[in-house]
């Protein structure tokens, strides 16, 4: 038996216990609609300006940032389950490896790319 | 067609689902029952079914049933599809999650090996980190859906927040893969079997905690902010944004975003109980070694016994510590867990090259 076929079943529970929840939050709630129920929420004052609004571009910085270690990290997975038979050769590549993405974290800290958020 | 084997994973699919829900639900009545023991007060004690009380445990029934009541209402200008959809994304991670976790021993019945673990994948931890970055999805669209600003600006927030806390995250997983070397979760927890042993006795399981101190309490942190607790609870915090992406969401979606906050405390504990404090494993017993009902009860005592206690530090934590403010939160997750997280896999390197004997390779 393949080792996925569970997590299929399990996906399939856990679409089945949402669907459920969907289907009770849709089938047993009353609706009744009405104009000033679905303007946005801003705690009493009349909407103002788009909803989709730009907003700062540190957001999109700590996106990218985030990127690149996420992919750093998945480089160090397989070195790390294979660790012991790469004996020091391996760790010393590992480590000029994660000293070259540190000097990368060094150098957005100091250009203050992680500031303020 | 194996349908015996069908059988049984339908059947512990059903068990994990049974406890994820039940779990969950039975968190939201601690939580409040705790924080109320914490605040020097009694917590919910109205609710009651003909005069029994039960402390209060019927009260998430109540809640259950208000927020099936509730209408399901979608604001003006949202995106139906998005909105409905955000909820149930939010909720998946919590409900898949435990789905590689052995929560108890391996035992033969009937001529089957059966494992106490629903799917034995042989890239067990990764889609447990995998699945738990899905969450991000629902907060993201939660937001973008409910054509309100407020909510747009807490949900980008919050993104940036459970993004940032992922990469530490994935950083002290490495320090337990270089330590068991496997990344499948059943031998993990097998390894944690053994011992240190001095002068010939065993002294100290090999539990995660004793290999990796550091890497527990960074991956402790980093999963109480990827799961939006307090005190990293700014997306939903009370006092701000008034609840942040979760706005414009009522009744059963807005319990589905909760239910699935409090589910995803059980399956952190989980992991971590599983990572760090050797899964079902009881210290200084020998499991397989007895016969097959007192093994899979010790196993899912001790099991399950790590994971409320584990549950129990995170609401302590909870009711205990002032929430953070943004820019902390963010300093935190990139300036101090991200090096303490990176430097952590040479000082293991070197740990485990010292403990194996000056040997490697």
């Amino acid at each position: 038996m393949n080792p996925y076929l569970p997590v299929l079943v399990t996906f399939a529970a856990a679409f089945a216990v949402i669907g459920m929840f969907l289907f009770f939050c849709h089938a047993f709630g009353p609706k009744q609609t009405s104009k000033i129920k679905s303007d946005p929420f801003e705690c009493g004052n009349p909407p103002s300006g788009p909803a989709h609004d730009r907003f700062a571009v540190r957001f999109y910085i700590v996106a990218m940032l985030f990127l690149l270690f996420d992919i750093e990290v998945v480089f160090l997975y397989p070195w790390a389950i294979l660790f012991r038979d790469l004996g020091g050769l391996g760790i010393a590549e590992m480590s000029f490896f994660l000293v070259l993405l540190v000097g990368g974290l060094a150098y957005v800290w100091w250009r203050g790319a992680l500031e303020w958020e | 067609m194996d349908v015996t084997g069908l059988l049984i994973v339908v059947g512990k699919v059903l068990f994990i689902t049974f406890v994820v829900l039940n779990f969950g639900a039975i968190m939201t009545w601690a939580e409040r029952k705790q924080a109320a023991l914490i605040q020097d007060r009694i917590g919910p004690n109205r609710i009651n079914i003909g005069g029994f009380k039960l402390l209060g445990l019927i009260q998430p029934i109540a809640d259950g049933i208000k927020m099936i009541m509730k209408e399901d209402f979608i604001p003006a200008g949202a995106h139906k599809l998005y909105h409905t959809l955000a909820p149930a994304i939010a909720m998946f991670p919590a409900l898949v999650g435990l789905a590689v976790i052995p929560f108890g021993p391996s035992f033969d019945a009937g001529g089957r090996h059966i494992d106490l673990q629903v799917a034995n994948l042989d890239v067990g931890i990764l889609f447990v980190l995998a699945v738990s970055s899905l969450g991000v999805y629902g907060i993201a669209l939660a937001g973008w859906a409910s054509n309100n600003k407020y909510s747009l600006l807490g949900t980008v927030r919050a993104t940036a927040q459970m993004i940032s806390y992922e990469i530490p995250m994935g950083l002290s997983i490495i320090g337990i893969v270089m330590t068991y070397g496997t990344l499948e979760l059943n031998k993990i927890v097998d390894l944690q079997g053994e011992y240190f042993r001095l002068g010939g006795i065993g002294v100290l399981p090999k539990w995660g905690i004793f290999y990796q101190p550091l890497g527990f309490i960074l991956l402790f942190t980093a999963l109480i902010a990827e799961t939006k607790r307090t005190p990293f609870d700014l997306p939903e915090g009370e006092s701000e944004l008034v609840a942040g992406y979760n706005v414009e969401y009522s009744g059963m979606k807005w319990g589905m975003f909760f239910l699935g906050e409090f589910a995803s405390i059980v399956v952190v504990s989980a992991l971590i109980a599983t990572l760090y404090l050797g899964g079902w494993q009881v210290p200084y017993v020998h499991l397989t070694a007895l016969p097959v009902l007192p093994r899979i009860l010790l196993g899912l005592i001790s099991f399950f016994g790590k994971v409320v206690v584990l549950c129990f530090l995170q609401l302590l934590i909870r009711w205990t510590l002032p929430r953070f403010r943004y820019d902390q939160l963010m300093d935190l997750g990139w300036k101090r867990l991200l090096p303490l997280a990176i430097v952590n896999v040479p000082i293991t390197a070197v740990w485990l090259w010292v403990l194996g004997g000056f040997k490697l390779g």
